[in-house]
């Protein structure tokens, strides 16, 4: 039904969508909590700049990304060296490209979920002893449970559509770096690839929805037991 | 022992205010937006004053000029919120573990098994709080906080969002828990019948300052002639000793030196001391008795003062055979008409029905 390198780029997508998702995600609830809890200066600045990948031009993000993070790039360089992470042209960079596009709707999500919590709530924790780690890890995370789903998967939606990002920063390499859209692209730019290209939209379009159902009986579950209700 | 001297100002509101709390409760009384709320939230912690003093026992919670501020979770003060604020993803007996959970083992002087029943609520503890009453979310609000083994425990408006029944529910958990658990408890409030029952001492609070301290008796009393819409505030109260409960017509008995006193409701402490609340605004002055009336209670006294202005209404103030003052609210034509003045030998009626049971602790209507 698929060839092989179709199937290695669904593959390579579902890896590079979930392992950008996973990474991204503490991140982005730590973000989120202090955009919604904390007052500081420039905190509006952090609001834009974690906006920025959704209102720049995808190649914009990707060419800044090879920037900082190409081999020689301001942090790239220092990664690669201590760390032993290469991003350029390797699936890493891909799932770098794909969390950063996708970060913007995942805080949004969680940054929501966490205002709507009232913040008494909280405050009756802290007056009941508890520090305000646990505060967090015991209030606030499971009453944003929805919104952090939510946002994961939408999140994870956004990393398998990437594109612009992608093929700028890492370029769209077979088995390295060609996700889902790269190899449409590359089918849509040869002669007779008209199959292969509806192939993988089809395949791409139930991997959304897939995604899109699971969220939601995850969140009718949690509703059930009463989180976030 | 709670001492509280705070200076806090913010762009709409400014409170000043220096207070302290003894055994019992305190109670912080005054109308809405006079800054009880705020001094309540300054002494959790979980508001930082712009200058002050907050010390609990020989604890130094918050000293500004110091550089202290012991955060809220290290504060160990209960805080029971007017809208409960129980963890919604949590069965009741998990909320009410939560703070117990955070107490060191040597500080749990408070058991479970004895806050769930004098709460009454051992039947609640797999239910979730969105499947709770009010009243039973607010019961659970205070085990809640009491599970933590707290040195002081404050209460903003625990009753204000309940519906009637809901508060004469849950007045009396307040007074056992006083009483058994011996926490000195800081209550706010602007319902004068629960500051009257529960209180040990009154502060009264408007505009962000403290206006007066005291016993009940003395805060509560009206201390001019009536603002039109402050005359309800204004109660006396009495002390009397229960002498009998009639159950053919469901009413308690209390001797007091000036006369009997009749009240709807049932009181179990026979021959127990009891205070009642009694509003100025349901007396009635009457200068000789023998008149066929609907009203029980009768009680003799003598007028000390009579307060008028211009205004439609008058401040009488009588004391009670036996010593108590009584205040009592009348329109000043009827002064003139009664010809009233001070030396007068009076007697006071008071309606039975007109007495509120939020203002007579233990006092239980039996229905007919």
């Amino acid at each position: 039904m698929f060839e092989p390198e179709e199937w290695t780029a669904i593959l390579l997508s579902l890896k590079v969508g979930g392992i950008a998702t996973v990474a991204s995600l503490p991140i982005a609830v730590a973000v989120a909590w202090v955009l919604a809890r904390r007052n500081f200066w420039g905190k509006s600045l952090l609001d834009g700049v974690v906006h920025l990948p959704l209102v720049l031009p995808p190649v914009v993000t990707g060419y800044a990304l090879l920037v900082l993070f190409g081999r020689r790039g301001l942090f790239g360089g220092f990664l690669a060296d201590h760390l032993g992470l290469v991003f350029s042209f390797r699936w890493t960079g891909a799932a770098l490209a794909a969390g950063v596009m996708g970060f913007p709707l995942m805080v949004r999500a969680i940054r929501l979920s966490i205002e709507a919590i009232d913040v008494r709530v909280e405050q009756a924790a802290a007056t009941l002893g508890a520090p305000p780690f646990w505060v967090f890890a015991t209030v606030t995370l499971p009453l944003a449970a929805r919104g952090i789903v939510a946002g994961a998967v939408l999140a994870f939606a956004k990393a398998l559509g990437e594109f612009g990002a992608t093929i700028t920063f890492v370029s769209n390499i077979p088995g390295q770096t060609q996700t889902i859209p790269s190899a449409i692209y590359a089918y849509t730019q040869t002669p007779g690839g008209e199959a292969g290209a509806l192939k993988l939209s089809l395949v791409a379009a139930t991997i959304a929805l897939g995604a899109l159902v699971l969220s939601e009986w995850s969140v009718r579950r949690a509703r059930r037991g009463g989180a976030g209700a | 022992m709670i001492s509280v001297a705070v200076k806090l100002t913010r762009r709409d509101f400014a409170l000043d205010v220096a207070f302290e709390g003894g055994k019992g409760v305190t109670a912080l009384f005054g109308p809405s937006g006079c800054g009880k709320t705020t001094a309540i939230r300054l002494i959790a912690g979980l508001e930082r004053p712009d200058e002050g003093r907050i010390v609990l026992g020989e604890r130094v919670l918050t000293d500004t000029g110091a550089g202290v501020g012991v955060a809220p979770h290290r504060r160990r003060i209960g805080l029971v919120f007017q809208d409960a604020q129980l963890f919604p993803h949590l069965e009741v007996a998990t909320n009410l573990a939560y703070g117990r959970f955070f107490t060191p083992k040597r500080a749990r002087r408070i058991e479970t098994a004895a806050v769930v029943e004098v709460l009454g609520i051992g039947h609640l503890m797999n239910r979730r709080p969105a499947t709770l009453s009010g009243g039973e979310r607010q019961r659970v609000a205070i085990g809640r906080a009491l599970l933590t083994s707290p040195d002081l425990l404050l209460m903003d408006e625990p009753l204000a969002a309940l519906d009637d029944d809901r508060k004469l529910e849950i007045l009396p958990f307040i007074e056992r828990l006083r009483d058994e658990f011996a926490i000195p408890i800081v209550y706010v409030s602007h319902s004068v019948e629960e500051v009257a029952r529960l209180a040990a001492t009154v502060v009264r609070l408007e505009g962000g300052r403290v206006v007066q301290v005291g016993r009940p008796a003395e805060v509560l009393a009206p201390t001019a002639v009536a603002r039109a819409t402050h005359r309800f505030e204004a109660v006396s109260v009495l002390t009397g000793r229960i002498q009998r409960f009639d159950a053919d017509y469901g009413l308690s008995v209390i001797d007091h030196p000036a006369g009997r006193l009749v009240l709807p409701g049932a009181l179990s402490d026979i021959g127990g001391e009891v205070r009642i609340a009694v509003r100025a605004t349901d007396v009635t002055l009457a200068l000789g008795r023998g008149h066929q009336m609907s009203v029980r209670t009768a009680l003799s006294g003598r007028v000390i003062r009579v307060d008028t202005d211009h205004g439609p209404f008058a401040l009488i103030t009588l004391e009670l055979t036996g010593g108590e003052k009584l205040f009592a609210y009348a329109t000043r034509r009827a002064v003139d008409d009664l010809g009233l003045d001070a030396g007068d030998e009076v007697v006071a009626l008071i309606k039975a029905v007109s007495i509120d049971e939020r203002g007579v602790p233990g006092l239980r209507i039996v229905p007919g």
